[in-house]
């Protein structure tokens, strides 16, 4: 791909970016932090990739550095985000009312 | 700046030397970041965020796997193992974290992306074969210089920012606002500094691998900027902050999606940078401040200055729990507006309780969110949330302002500035412009607080205190409700 393809995929990335953040509701801004962080860490694939390749040990040990902070990120992340969604209620109509002492 | 004669050779050799791309991979990449959109996507409604949350789980497994398949892997075991730690670690933090301590939490996380941002731009630095962004001289192609450093600098901001707001967040670090002399000069200088140099660094003749030491004083100058930046920012200013470098960790994973030629990260990137930046642009107009007054800082250090000669002693009426429970169970309608002091006294859980009786005697409890209530954006739904209050009877500022002419009571526990009426009336206030709920109009004020020294962030005396409807029950936030609940109960 050349420069200017994948600027354009940027650009519109923003675009849909900006358009989809301005819908999510307020109450779930915290979640939309820890997901947005957990899915940063996309950038896994680029340490995947300098650890792979047997090129240069610095880069590998640099690139298998990176992936244990993208994991902590991704999978730390995602829980969070599931923790935090799954507390999210609605509220049950016919209050079922506890006996209170 | 004129570009060289010798960078448009470069600019059309990045694209002879671009990958052979396989369009499977590449289709593959792209689904995985449509996936992380629909993952931001199911957060407009509580309803389908958790389906987002398994899009975005998704995307990424499948960019992860897309990656090991498609790259001659020689060393497997080390990257399943470091996945292993990692994944370890971070499951870990996220079951046992305290949801009081999220935007703590946040924060260090932007740090591991800022810093993980900044390793693999070094590592393709280093080995610029393994990401193909090496020309047929042997140097690293113009393009991918200046994408590799931007992204390694804006990495490194990302990390630096990010561990200062952690400390500051944590309480390892004093919340008030550190001003150092000339911070403004220093910090021009730096960002100045940075951006010659990256120039510097893209059309230097030297470009072979590891080569131009001129990347590692980048680096260190991105480093020193970062924490210069938001030293400097007080504790309030925080929702600001995070969203901020939320935002920049968006870019620097975006830059590094330039180098590799990959979409996923591209898209990935674009999105978490809007995200970030649209969530600062809400925190600031939600203060009536500017982005820039924010970030140069030293907010508060200077309000407290001015409003503290005009500061008088004035009447006010204390009440106690039991006069609290009494009006309380009297109400038809109440509305609680919780503030960042609800969070450090762990008070939701009571609070929840407390509106839990007040709707068994027919009493409508409804609670009112002010967007910068809290340390991050969103932070006080989080902890409602978490106290089993449902979503539903939660509002937000426009949606339920109207409503306090109608309330009997407003219970403001942990919130100070959202509520005060200068921010309405009085042009020479810090806070002067800011969105504030109306409490005034309700018929009685129930005011929680620790005692009649503080005058919450801003440094502003808040009329509230003296109104005559105003109850002022001084005490820590959660004993307080704790007993007004067994004062109900009773």
């Amino acid at each position: 791909m050349d420069f200017i393809s994948i600027l354009s995929i940027f650009v519109m990335a923003c675009f849909v970016g900006y358009y989809v953040v301005w819908s999510v509701t307020p109450a779930l801004h915290t979640p939309l932090m820890a997901v947005t962080n957990a899915i940063s860490s996309v950038i896994i694939v680029g340490a995947l990739v300098a650890s792979a390749e047997a090129g240069s040990p610095a880069a590998k040990w640099l690139g298998l550095a990176a992936v244990v902070l993208a994991s902590v990120n991704i999978f730390g992340g995602f829980a969070v985000t599931e923790r935090m969604l799954a507390m999210y209620k609605k509220k049950e109509r016919p209050a079922a009312k506890e006996p209170r002492t | 700046m004129m570009l060289a004669p010798d960078t448009t050779v470069d600019l059309s050799l990045a694209a002879d030397a671009a990958h052979a791309v396989n369009p499977w991979v590449a289709l593959a990449y792209l689904v995985a970041g449509v996936l992380f959109i629909l993952a931001l996507r199911g957060l407009s409604s509580p309803a389908t965020s958790r389906r987002g949350n398994r899009y975005g789980m998704a995307g990424m497994g499948i960019a992860v796997v897309t990656t090991l398949v498609t790259h001659s892997i020689a060393s497997l075991p080390e990257i399943i193992g470091a996945i292993a730690i990692g994944g370890a670690i971070g499951f870990i933090i996220a079951r046992r974290i305290a949801m009081t301590a999220m935007p703590q939490l946040v924060a260090a996380f932007h740090s591991l992306v800022g810093l993980a941002a900044v390793l693999v731009a070094a590592a393709a630095f280093l080995n610029p074969a393994a990401f193909d962004i090496l020309g047929l001289d042997g140097n690293i192609l113009v393009v991918s210089r200046l994408e590799l450093m931007l992204g390694a600098a804006i990495g490194a901001i990302t990390f630096s920012g990010s561990v200062i707001a952690f400390l500051k967040l944590n309480g390892n670090m004093s919340g008030a606002a550190i001003l150092l002399p000339m911070r403004h000069w220093i910090n021009l200088g730096t960002l100045g500094g940075i951006l010659v140099l990256t120039a510097m660094f893209t059309h230097s003749p030297v470009g072979g691998p590891g080569e131009n030491p001129l990347f590692w004083v980048v680096l260190a100058l991105a480093f020193a900027i970062g924490f210069l930046l938001i030293i400097p920012i007080g504790g309030a200013d925080m929702p600001v902050v995070v969203s901020m470098l939320n935002s920049y960790s968006g870019w620097a994973a975006a830059a590094m999606g330039f180098t590799l030629h990959n979409t996923a990260m591209i898209i990935t990137g674009a999105l978490v940078g809007s995200s970030g930046a649209i969530l600062s642009y809400i925190m600031c107009r939600a203060m009536n401040r500017s982005f820039l007054s924010v970030i140069a800082g030293g907010f508060g250090a200077e309000a407290s200055s001015t409003g503290g000669e005009a500061r008088e002693q004035r009447p006010y009426k204390q009440g106690s729990a039991d006069d609290a429970a009494f009006m309380l169970k009297q109400a038809e309608s109440v509305i609680i507006i919780p503030g960042y002091g609800m969070a450090v006294a762990q008070a939701q859980h009571a609070l929840r309780e407390m509106g839990d009786l007040l709707k068994e005697e027919g009493v409508s409890v409804r609670y009112a969110i002010h967007p910068v209530a809290g340390r991050m954006p969103g932070h006080m739904n989080v902890l409602l949330a978490e106290a089993n209050v449902p979503y539903d009877d939660v509002f937000e500022l426009e949606d339920i302002n109207s409503e306090f002419a109608q309330a009997d009571v407003a219970f403001i526990i942990g919130a100070n500035d959202v509520v005060n009426p200068a921010a309405k009336t009085d042009k020479g206030s810090p806070i002067y412009g800011m969105p504030v709920f109306d409490v005034d109009k309700a018929k009685t004020v129930m005011f929680i607080k620790r005692s009649m020294g503080g005058v919450g962030y801003a440094g502003v005396d808040n009329d509230v205190f003296y109104m005559d409807q105003t109850m002022m029950l001084l005490a820590d936030a959660k004993k307080m409700v704790e007993e007004i609940n067994k004062a109900m109960s009773a």
